[in-house]
Parts: C-alpha cells; sequence; structure tokens
C-alpha cells in the first residue's frame, strides 16, 4: 500500500517537471554547464591530458558531443575502460559526455578526461590552455585550464601496444 | 553547515560529560579530568592568503615551518619564472583555504590548512633569469663571510624560496611538496629545512619561543602592525616594485649542545646576558624590562657583561633593528636554529649587528652558522595577481 503510494506521487512529480519544461523553452546547456578547478598536464609535444570538474546546474541531462583548443590540432573525449588483456585503458569516447541534471563529472587521472592529441606548441606549467565544449545542442562554453607538472595520467592508450606504451607525456 | 552541527553535538556531548565529572567530584573521587572538555579542533583554522603583504611574516608564528629553496633549470626565462609564480598563486590560495592544489594527488591532506602560509621569496639568479637586473635591490647577494660562519653549500643560497609555515606538520609537508612537484620541470629542490616551535595549545599564543639552548629567543621583535613593525619590515619602494615586500636572510645556525652542556647555569646566563627562567636582562626581573647595560655590582663590574650575547646584539641606531621569526631545528646532523630574520634592507639593518656579533659574542663557542641565504620577498598580491607581479610587469 505505502509503495503504490509512493510510485503515483513519483509519477505525479514527474508529469509536473515534464509539464513546466514544455512551457519556456529550454536552457542552452552552455548556460547550465560550471566549469571550474579546470587544469592541463604540462608537457613538451604530443599528447596530454586536461581535467576539470563539470557541474550541470540544469534541470535537463547535458550532452558534451565534442573538445576543441587552439593548443591542439584535435582534441578528444576520453574514457577508461578495462582493454582486451583487462588492464585500463584510455580510448576515445565516441558518444561524447553526458552529465546528468544536478550532478557534477569529475574530468580527472584515471577517470574522464580531455585529451590534447597533437599539441601545436609546448605547454609550460603556469601558462593557461583554453578549451571550447560544444554541446548536443548546438551552444557551446568556453573555459582555461591551467598547466602543471604532472607525474600521473599515463594511460596505455593503444589497448594492443602492450604494457610498455605510456603516451601520456 | 554539516561542521557546525557537528560541533554543536560535540559540544552537548562534552557537557554532559561535564555534568557527569561534577556528580563524580560530588561522590568524593575527586577526578579533575572528568569536567574537562575536549579542546576545539584547530585545523580548519586559516590565514587570509591575499594582501598588501604575504602572509606568513606578520603572521603570528605557526608551530612548524618548512624553508625551501629551489633552483631555476637553466635557460629559464621571464615567462617560465611567471608560469612558477602562477602555480603558486593558485595552489598556495586552495590550499591556504583548506581545499586541494590543482591536480592534488593526495586532496585529503590538504583539508586541514591550521593557519598555512605560503610565502615566496627571490634569490639574485632571478633578476638574470628575468633580464631585470636593474630591479635587483642592492643587497640581494650573498652575506658578507664573517670570521663565525663554516657555510655548507648544502643548506645555503638558492634562486627561489617558499617558506611554508602552519600549525600541524602534515599540512606543511603536503604544502611543500605539492608546490615543489607542480613546477619540478622548471624549479629543482636545492634544499629543504625544517623547523618546529612549541605544538598549538602548549603555551599560551604570543608567548616567545625558547631555543634548543634554552634561552628565550625573540624578545626585542616588533609587534605586528605596530609603526616600528612596518619601518623595519615592509620595504618603502627601493626599488619601487617591491613596496610593502622584505626581505629574508635565513641563518641555519648549528648548536654545539656537547660543549654548551660543561657549562653551568650561572655561566651561560652571563654569557646570555639574561637569565634562563624568564629571560629577564640581568638587570631585570621580567623577559621585556630593559637592560641596563650601565648597571654595575659592587666592585664595579657591570650586571651585564659587554661581551654578552643581548649587549653584543644590542642595535647601535634605529636601523639595526629587524624582525626575528626563527624556528628549531634537531635532525641527524645535528639541532640549532633556523634564525629567520625580515628586514626593509639587509645591508642598513642586518649586516650591522651580524658583523659586531662575529666578531665578538660570548656565545661563539657554542653556535656555528652553517647555512645562509639572502631573498627578497615580494609584496602581496590580489586574487588576480601572484608573487612578484609588480616585478615582471612593472
Amino acid at each position: 500500500m505505502k509503495k503504490t503510494l509512493f510510485l503515483a506521487a513519483a509519477a505525479a512529480a514527474t508529469l509536473l517537471a515534464a509539464g513546466c519544461s514544455s512551457d519556456e523553452p529550454a536552457a542552452a546547456s552552455a548556460d547550465s554547464l560550471t566549469v571550474s578547478s579546470a587544469w592541463a598536464k604540462a608537457a613538451e609535444s604530443g599528447m596530454t591530458g586536461a581535467f576539470a570538474e563539470l557541474e550541470n546546474t540544469g534541470d535537463t541531462d547535458i550532452h558534451i558531443v565534442s573538445a576543441a583548443s587552439p593548443s591542439s590540432a584535435r582534441t578528444e573525449i576520453h574514457e577508461m575502460a578495462a582493454g582486451d588483456g583487462g588492464a585500463m585503458v584510455m580510448r576515445e569516447k565516441a558518444d561524447g559526455l553526458v552529465i546528468p541534471a544536478h550532478s557534477t563529472h569529475s574530468l580527472a587521472p584515471g577517470n574522464d578526461h580531455l585529451m590534447l592529441m597533437d599539441l601545436v606548441e609546448p605547454v609550460l606549467p603556469g601558462t593557461e590552455v583554453t578549451f571550447e565544449l560544444t554541446f548536443e545542442d548546438g551552444s557551446t562554453t568556453e573555459f582555461t585550464a591551467q598547466v602543471r607538472d604532472f607525474s600521473g595520467a599515463q594511460e596505455n592508450y593503444q589497448p594492443s601496444a602492450g604494457a610498455g606504451a605510456n603516451h601520456g607525456g | 553547515m554539516a561542521e557546525l552541527s557537528r560541533r554543536r553535538l560535540l559540544g552537548g556531548g562534552a557537557a554532559v560529560l561535564g555534568a557527569a565529572g561534577i556528580g563524580a567530584a560530588g561522590v568524593g573521587t575527586g577526578l579533575g579530568y572528568a569536567a574537562t572538555r575536549e579542546p576545539e579542533p584547530t585545523g580548519g583554522r586559516t590565514v587570509a592568503f591575499h594582501g598588501v603583504h604575504q602572509a606568513g611574516i606578520d603572521t603570528d608564528p605557526q608551530a612548524f615551518a618548512a624553508f625551501v629553496a629551489l633552483d631555476l633549470r637553466p635557460g629559464l626565462d621571464r615567462r617560465a619564472l611567471v608560469g612558477i609564480m602562477k602555480v603558486w598563486a593558485e595552489d598556495g590560495r586552495r590550499l591556504a583555504g583548506g581545499s586541494p592544489a590543482l591536480g592534488d594527488t593526495e586532496p585529503e591532506l590538504a583539508l586541514d590548512p591550521a593557519r598555512l602560509t605560503v610565502t615566496v621569496g627571490f634569490g639574485p639568479a632571478v633578476f638574470d633569469a628575468a633580464g631585470l637586473e636593474a630591479q635587483r635591490p642592492e643587497w640581494l647577494r650573498p652575506l658578507p663571510a664573517f670570521s663565525i660562519d663554516r657555510l655548507e653549500e648544502r643548506w645555503s643560497g638558492g634562486d627561489l624560496l617558499l617558506q611554508v609555515c602552519a600549525d600541524d606538520p602534515v599540512t606543511v609537508s603536503h604544502a611543500t611538496r605539492t608546490l615543489a612537484k607542480s613546477v619540478r620541470s622548471l624549479a629543482t629542490v636545492r634544499w629543504i629545512q625544517r623547523g618546529f616551535r612549541n605544538a598549538v595549545g602548549t603555551k599560551p599564543t604570543g608567548t616567545t619561543m625558547r631555543n634548543l639552548m634554552g634561552q628565550v629567543d625573540g624578545t626585542v621583535n616588533p609587534a605586528a602592525g605596530s609603526t616600528d613593525f612596518d619601518r623595519q619590515v615592509w620595504n618603502p619602494g627601493a626599488p619601487a616594485w617591491l613596496a610593502g615586500g622584505t626581505s629574508l636572510v635565513l641563518r641555519r645556525i648549528r648548536m654545539e649542545l656537547d660543549t654548551w652542556d660543561e657549562l653551568d647555569r650561572p655561566a651561560r646566563e652571563l654569557a646570555v646576558g639574561r637569565d634562563l627562567a624568564a629571560g629577564a636582562p640581568l638587570t631585570g626581573s621580567r623577559e621585556h624590562d630593559d637592560p641596563d647595560f650601565a648597571a654595575t655590582d659592587v666592585h664595579g663590574i657591570p650586571v651585564i657583561p659587554p661581551e654578552s650575547h643581548v649587549a653584543r646584539a644590542r642595535p647601535r641606531n634605529a636601523n639595526e633593528q629587524f624582525l626575528r621569526r626563527g624556528y628549531n631545528y634537531d635532525d641527524p646532523d645535528g639541532a640549532g636554529l633556523l634564525f629567520a630574520a625580515y628586514q626593509a634592507d639587509v645591508d642598513a639593518q642586518f649586516v650591522p649587528v651580524q658583523q659586531r656579533l662575529a666578531e665578538h659574542d660570548a656565545l661563539n663557542p657554542w653556535i656555528t652558522p652553517v647555512g645562509s641565504a639572502v631573498f627578497a620577498v615580494p609584496p602581496g598580491f590580489g586574487p588576480g595577481g601572484y608573487p612578484g607581479d609588480t616585478l615582471f610587469e612593472g
């Protein structure tokens, strides 16, 4: 009896929420995303990672479909996953990142992160790297990440290359 | 809020314990500790990071300190120096506020700032690397050689200084390592000197420290915020970028405690010119009594020997005063004092006093300077700034 009541109440709340959002124009994803504590790992050349706290302050999920930076010819969204041999490796997250409504997603070493794939110049400690995130609704947001020396974030990028291939910089 | 309510709960619990204690005393057990309330944790205390002056100089001395000298890697330019300063400004602010640094690999160790301060200083090489030789203060160079010195390279010199102080040694250790490793491709650690005073709560706040020879050490110090302090410590703007900054002379002074042990108490007091119990001058009874250097005993002999430490250290003019904010050290190399002196002008204020002490000081047989370094300490900065922004962007 109690369970039924609870479910009914939850369903009503969902309907109310849906009703609200359909009355107003949906906020652009860019307006609901707050980026903080952004930083990037120093590197002379090649690839390097960037990390941040991404907070979705809005009522709807945010879908980040791509990332770009003037510091790199190509920038990818990466995830950590178990490779063929069972070891954790990083690989491109083909579908981008989804940040549920009212939640914070950490881009962190050993977890999802942004990858500057092909640095156009060295990124040195204390300098700033600019990023642009593009959302599914076409809106974009920019942020800067302060660079520092960091020994971690050395994930094996190519699972097929075996345990020795550290590309983290 | 969660922290506050937890404290309230703890407070309530302590009150209940207190009541139980009174009851226990009432039945005649008299256990005093039952009524004693556990002190509030002090790890959450903070010192403002931004300001007109860098923190850690006019800050009431914390219990623990690490002085870290770093050397710039060859070929570094102004841009790289500014990069180091920006990393330290960002992470110093975070850590002083009890937040993890960016990319903090041990974020849990950052959560108790315990009055953490991070103070940055520049050695002579900074000005060469930045192409700003003309901006180097004249006094920013190794001190003149003193006859008593037995300096070792491993405790001397340095291109950059980080002074990290807090009331908890774990906080100092974490902050020191975090700040150094975040710029390791640009600067390498040359030496680290760690020091300590009494732990928080051992003595009332404001008690003058004792060194490991047992002496009250630092009685004649200007009070933070006083006009004396402002005049002695803060640089008035010579050169202009240094206005509101200061200088640090760090001397590692080894104490020859094994031979000091051979000296009986009256001889120790004559060497210093103060009594050991209160730190009072031999002509007075309280620590802050003014020494009377003219006073003589019935035989006409000065009560405070002219060669005693206080007599030799006494300023001969108003310039010869500065702030001392030292720390004890005690490690496998021996024990001693990390003598840290802050002054607007090293040559005018510090050098004459050190020269006089080197020439003669009754304490000299038991103290040996084994390390020496001089740094310019840039002024404070705001949220958008960094240590030395007035120099690098001036």
